[in-house]
């Protein structure tokens, strides 16, 4: 069992080392961190809009800017049906009427998005966009970049998720001081809650993260070269598995305690305002 | 300076405010006093629209900021607000804390305000943080926490977080100052302190609305007391006629239990 082992192990560090094969891997490594980082970037970014708006107070308003633009041209409209409709007055009423309830609207688009990409593999996402969606859009991009787009797509709906959490958990109260200051209610979003929502939900961010960095794991399906893809081929060139995918387990287990790591050290450095430290 | 005229607030069905009507004028210190759950709250929180009245008006500078098309922020600036529980904000140092809103949203204003000939304040982002810092230490100077400037809110005592709320609320040089309940989620030995704040306050002129139930601090501070009674204003007088005199039951009966 022993002899056996360290022939394969002999034959796994001339493919990987003398062959080159750490070449394919290293490339491998940068894929998969690549896509797993800037996919969650994005995913933070569209999570943290699409909770911005689905915590957005919903009554129908304009902001006051245009509600005076919409007082000015409503008052220039005759009064005459008739001449109302070749005036286009009732097209314009439709397009503030809809304007109007943008809150609601957002809120619609978003939480079909949530859903669509919730309720889906993201394998299913990934082979769809890259093989079915860019190309008859006429995008042409490579496995990674379409794996980065489907990756940040899909964690979006995650990471709002989350996110609505970790703005619910914010104090009422900070939102308020910051309106009775006058503050608009975008910054103070902004400058004062969605702060203190990424730290109380860091925790949840950092698992977020970590289960990213293994489902990238699917991308080599698109034809990207990530971790998984470059083991694999290694092993095909030699009929021999074993050493690879322990290899390969490794180096997944490394990362994600790199990543632990990391995030302690942020978690602590975020905490500096908080008593339990 | 503030006009409250027939302003009614319900939440669901179950109505608060039943038609107040009130003017505020400057330099007046009013004290609004009620049996919890009688609206006193509400209807501070409806002098600036924290919560948006259902019906009536707010005349504030001459515009009805009640009305939902008003740009309301620019009106909050002039209105400072202290609140029973002081929200500061926990992500920021004190110093943030005070200077966070005349910096921001000063700079906002910069672009507009640079093409005035007649202006001579600061002009670039820099210099008006120079000049919001140097503010916001002379009011923690003033308010006694200049030594706390860089430390974060939770490490500060109730007393202390009240006093930062009062600073940063009249780091925008508020017209007028909402207070409520100030007083009421401290320790006992706090209460001192911000109330001694308060009536400094009061003396230098500053126009306050303040919903307390300290009534020492009421007849000490106030010239003018509002009963508020099951959404109405049951009785409004000074001080004196108030607590000497007090016409209506309902604030007899009240009066009876809290003093």
């Amino acid at each position: 069992m022993l002899t056996d082992f360290s022939l394969k192990w002999d034959k796994f560090i001339i493919n990987f080392i003398d062959k080159g094969g750490y070449k394919q891997v290293l490339t491998g490594l940068e894929h998969t961190i690549t896509v797993a980082v800037l996919g969650l970037i994005i995913g933070m970014v569209i999570g943290i809009v699409i909770a911005i708006i689905s915590v957005m107070p919903k009554y129908p308003v304009l902001p006051y800017k245009m509600q005076r633009v919409y007082d000015r041209f409503l008052s220039k409209f005759p009064k005459n049906p008739a001449l109302r409709i070749i005036t286009l007055y009732y097209v314009f009423f439709a397009i503030m009427w809809v304007l109007q309830r943008i809150p609601v609207i957002l809120q619609k688009i978003c939480s079909l998005y949530v859903a669509l990409f919730r309720g889906t593999p993201v394998m299913v996402q990934l082979l769809l966009g890259y093989f079915v969606l860019f190309p008859s859009m006429g995008i042409k991009i490579t496995a990674v970049q379409a794996s980065i787009i489907i990756f940040g797509l899909n964690s979006g709906a995650y990471v709002s998720e989350i996110m609505r959490g970790g703005i619910n958990s914010v104090d009422v109260g900070q939102l308020e001081a910051a309106r009775a200051v006058g503050f608009s209610y975008s910054s103070s979003m902004i400058k004062i809650v969605v702060p203190q929502a990424v730290k109380n939900i860091l925790p949840t961010l950092g698992n977020e993260f970590i289960a990213l960095i293994k489902e990238t794991s699917i991308i080599g399906y698109a034809g990207a070269l990530d971790l998984v893809y470059a083991f694999k081929q290694i092993g095909t060139s030699t009929y021999e598995y074993t050493v690879p995918y322990i290899v390969l387990s490794v180096i997944y287990i490394a990362l994600v305690v790199i990543i632990t790591a990391a995030l302690k050290i942020m978690e602590r450095w975020l905490a500096k305002s908080d008593r339990r430290n | 300076m503030i006009d409250v005229i027939e302003l009614h607030k319900s939440f669901g069905k179950n109505e608060v405010l039943k038609g107040i009507t009130t003017t505020i004028s400057e330099g007046e210190k009013v004290v609004i006093i009620g049996a919890s759950g009688s609206g006193k709250s509400t209807f501070l929180r409806c002098l600036n629209c924290m919560e948006d009245p259902t019906s009536g008006s707010i005349i504030f500078e001459g515009e009805d900021i009640a009305n939902i098309h008003v740009d309301i922020n620019r009106h909050r600036e002039k209105i400072g607000m202290v609140f029973q529980q002081f929200n500061l904000f926990n992500n920021k140092t004190v110093l943030d804390n005070v200077m966070l809103a005349p910096y921001c949203l000063g700079k906002k204003k910069l672009k507009a305000l640079k093409k005035d000939p007649a202006y001579n304040g600061p002009k670039t982002a820099k210099e008006l943080k120079a000049v919001c810092r140097e503010d916001a230490i002379r009011l923690l100077k003033r308010v006694g926490l200049e030594e706390k400037a860089d430390a974060y809110p939770s490490t500060l005592s109730g007393g202390q977080k009240q006093r930062v709320a009062i600073a940063r609320a009249l780091a925008m040089n508020p017209k007028v100052m909402l207070f409520d309940e100030p007083t009421s989620a401290l320790d006992p030995e706090m209460v001192g302190e911000v109330l001694e704040l308060m009536k400094e306050l009061a003396k230098e002129g500053m126009t306050m609305v303040i919903v307390t139930h300290e009534m020492g601090f009421a007849k000490e501070v106030a010239t003018r007391v509002i009963f508020i009674d099951g959404g109405k204003i049951a009785e409004e007088g000074t001080p004196e006629e108030f607590f000497g005199a007090p016409k209506c039951p309902a604030l007899k009966d009240f009066l009876s239990k809290v003093l």
